[in-house]
C-alpha cells in the first residue's frame, strides 16, 4: 500500500535503483537520488541522457521497470492526486496559438482540486489571482498565452503550479529562448518560491547559470554521473564523461538553444 | 410581408420543417465538437470515424436496428482498431487511421452493393434529410442534446487535454478516460451530423466550424459561442438556399459552412488576408517613398 498523504519532513524527492526501459532501449539505470525539500536542484545532461524520462518517471507518466519513485514520501500516483507535482514544459512543447488566456492557464493548476465540471469557487480565483500578483501577470492576465515574451511565458506556467500550491515544481528547460534580464528575473523569482518552501528540479542546459541559480546539481547520463554542489558536480572532468566537452569550451551560442 | 412569406412558405411542408430541426441541432453539436476537435489536430480522426461508420450504418439497415446503433458500433470500433494498430506497430498515428478507416468504408461500400434496396442506403453516403422521419428526428434531438450536454459540462477538462495533456496527468485527472470520451462524443457526433449531410459530407461539418470560429477569436469560450452561432446560422441559410435554389440540402449547408469561412479568412477583422495584404502594400510603399528622398 502506498502512502495517501504526503510525508512533513520527508525529502521531496526519493528515487532509488530507478531503471526506466522503452521496448529495448534503456532509458534511466541505476538511477538513485534524494533531493531535500526546499532545494533548487539542476538536472544535466546531453539530450538523450533520460532528464525527461526522470521528469516522466516523478509525474508517474513512465511506469518504473524497477525501483521506486516518492514525491514527499507519497508514490507519484498519490502525489498527483495530492497536487504535489507541477510540470513547466518546455516552449517547445506548447501550442502558443491555443486560445487561453493567461489566466485560463493559471485557473488549471486549480482542477485537480476541483469537482468534476471544474467550475472555479471564490477560493480558486483568489488563488490564481494571489499566484498571478507573485509572478508578477496581474496586468497581463487577460493577453492571450502566445501574446507574452518568452520569459512571461515561463511566469505564466510557474503561476499554475503556484495556483496549484505543488510542493514540488519541475521546470524542463525554463531559460530556453528567454533573454538575459528575463532570465535574471526568472532566477531570482525560483529562489524567492525556495525560500517560501518549494522545492525545483530544473532541466537545463545553461551550465553557466547553474552555479547562481542552484543549491545542487545532478549529471545524469542514463546514471547519475555526480550530484552534489554546483562546484563538485560541475568540474572539467564530470563534464566531460556528461557531454564529451569541458565547462569552458562550452561555445557562447549553446546557452539558450533549441 | 414578402419576406415573412419567403421565411415561412417552406415550413407548410413537414418535411422541411424536420429536415431544418435536423440541420440545426447537427450544426450546433457539431460545431461545438469542433473546436475540441481542430486543437487537438483530430481533423483527419473525424475523417476517419466518419466514414468508418458506414458499415455499421449499413448493417444496421439489413437488421432493422435503428442506424445510430450500428454507426456507433462501428466509430467506437474504428477508433479501438486505429489505437490497437498504432500501439503494436511503429508505424505514425496518420498511417494507422488511413489504413483503418479506408478499409471499413470499403467494406461499407460492398455490403450496400450486394444489398437489394441500395436507395436507401445511397441516402446515407449523401443525406436525405429531407426525408428524415419521426423516430429519425427525435433520435438526432436526443443524442444531439445528450453530446452537447456532455461537451459543455466536461469543457474545462477537454480544454486543458487539448492544451497541455501532461498538466492534465501531472494534477491527477485521468486523461485516457478524457481521450476515450472525446472520442466517443466524437462517434456519436457523426451519429448525428450524417442525418443531416450524409457520411461524405459530415467531416466538413466537424472541421469547418471550429476552423472559421478559430480565426475569429483568441478566447476558447468566445470560439465556442461563435462557432456554434455562425454554424446554425449557416445551416439554416443552407436549408433555405437548397429549397429555393433546388440543390441537394446536405452540399448546400456545408458550402453555406464553406462561404462563411472564406468570409472570414478574407475578411476577419484579426488576420483576414485582405488586410494583410493592404497592410504588406502600405508598407512597401511607405518604403518606395523613403527611397526616394535622400538622406
Amino acid at each position: 500500500m502506498s502512502l495517501r498523504q504526503l510525508t512533513p519532513g520527508a525529502d521531496a524527492i526519493d528515487v532509488s535503483s530507478l531503471r526506466v526501459s522503452y521496448d529495448d532501449v534503456t532509458a534511466l539505470e541505476h538511477v538513485s537520488v534524494r533531493v531535500r525539500a526546499r532545494t533548487i536542484c539542476g538536472l544535466i545532461g546531453v539530450n538523450g541522457s533520460g532528464k525527461s524520462t526522470l521528469f516522466k518517471a516523478l509525474m508517474g507518466l513512465v511506469q518504473a521497470t524497477s525501483g521506486t519513485v516518492r514525491i514527499f514520501g507519497a508514490a507519484p500516483k498519490d502525489a498527483r492526486k495530492l497536487n504535489a507535482v507541477s510540470y513547466v514544459p518546455q516552449a517547445e512543447d506548447v501550442d502558443w496559438t491555443f486560445p487561453v488566456s493567461v489566466r485560463d492557464v493559471v485557473m488549471m493548476g486549480r482542477y485537480g482540486s476541483l469537482g468534476p465540471s471544474r467550475r472555479p469557487r471564490p477560493a480558486d480565483r483568489a488563488a490564481v489571482a494571489a499566484a498571478l500578483e507573485r509572478v508578477g501577470l496581474v496586468d497581463l492576465q487577460h493577453r492571450q498565452i502566445g501574446e507574452l515574451s518568452g520569459g512571461q511565458r515561463k511566469r505564466a506556467f510557474v503561476a499554475r503550479g503556484i495556483a496549484q500550491d505543488a510542493g514540488l515544481l519541475l521546470l524542463d528547460e525554463p531559460f530556453a529562448g528567454v533573454d538575459k534580464a528575463s532570465e535574471a528575473g526568472l532566477t531570482s523569482l525560483f529562489k524567492d518560491l525556495r525560500d517560501e518552501g518549494k522545492t525545483i528540479l530544473v532541466s537545463t542546459h545553461d551550465l553557466a547559470g547553474i552555479p547562481q541559480l542552484c543549491d545542487e546539481a545532478i549529471l545524469l547520463h542514463q546514471r547519475v554521473l555526480a550530484h552534489g554542489r554546483p562546484e563538485t558536480v560541475l568540474t572539467n572532468e564530470n563534464l566531460a564523461l556528461a557531454f564529451g566537452t569541458a565547462l569552458s569550451d562550452v561555445p557562447e551560442g549553446h546557452h539558450g538553444d533549441r | 410581408m414578402e419576406i415573412v412569406n419567403w421565411l415561412f412558405e417552406p415550413l407548410q411542408y413537414g418535411f422541411l420543417t424536420k429536415a431544418l430541426l435536423v440541420t440545426v441541432a447537427a450544426a450546433a453539436v457539431s460545431a461545438a465538437l469542433s473546436c475540441w476537435l481542430i486543437l487537438m489536430g483530430w481533423s483527419l480522426m473525424g475523417d476517419a470515424v466518419s466514414h468508418a461508420v458506414l458499415p455499421g450504418v449499413a448493417l444496421a439497415y439489413i437488421f432493422g436496428l435503428p442506424f445510430s446503433v450500428g454507426a456507433f458500433v462501428f466509430g467506437a470500433g474504428a477508433v479501438a482498431l486505429i489505437g490497437a494498430v498504432r500501439s503494436t506497430t511503429k508505424l505514425k498515428g496518420d498511417t494507422a487511421i488511413g489504413v483503418v478507416f479506408t478499409a471499413l468504408f470499403a467494406f461499407g461500400l460492398a455490403i450496400i452493393s450486394k444489398t437489394p434496396s441500395q436507395t436507401d442506403l445511397q441516402h446515407i453516403l449523401f443525406g436525405n434529410v429531407l426525408g428524415v422521419s419521426l423516430p429519425e428526428l427525435l433520435q438526432v434531438l436526443v443524442l444531439g442534446a445528450v453530446t452537447l450536454a456532455v461537451l459543455l459540462y466536461k469543457r474545462r477538462d477537454l480544454t486543458l487535454l487539448a492544451f497541455d495533456r501532461i498538466h492534465a496527468h501531472a494534477i491527477g485527472l485521468n486523461t485516457r478516460w478524457l481521450t476515450a470520451l472525446l472520442l466517443g462524443l466524437l462517434a456519436l457526433t457523426v451519429v448525428v451530423g450524417l442525418q443531416a449531410v450524409g457520411i461524405i459530407l459530415v467531416v466538413a461539418m466537424l472541421i469547418t466550424p471550429g476552423a472559421t470560429a478559430f480565426l475569429l477569436t483568441r478566447n476558447f469560450d468566445r470560439m465556442l459561442l461563435i462557432s456554434i452561432t455562425i454554424t446554425v446560422a449557416a445551416a439554416i441559410a443552407g436549408i433555405y438556399a437548397s429549397y429555393y435554389l433546388d440543390v441537394s440540402t446536405g452540399a448546400s449547408v456545408v458550402l453555406a459552412q464553406a462561404l462563411v469561412f472564406l468570409a472570414v479568412y478574407l475578411l476577419g477583422p484579426r488576420n483576414g488576408i485582405v488586410w494583410q495584404w493592404r497592410r504588406r502594400r502600405a508598407r512597401a510603399a511607405v518604403s518606395r517613398q523613403h527611397e526616394q528622398i535622400p538622406a
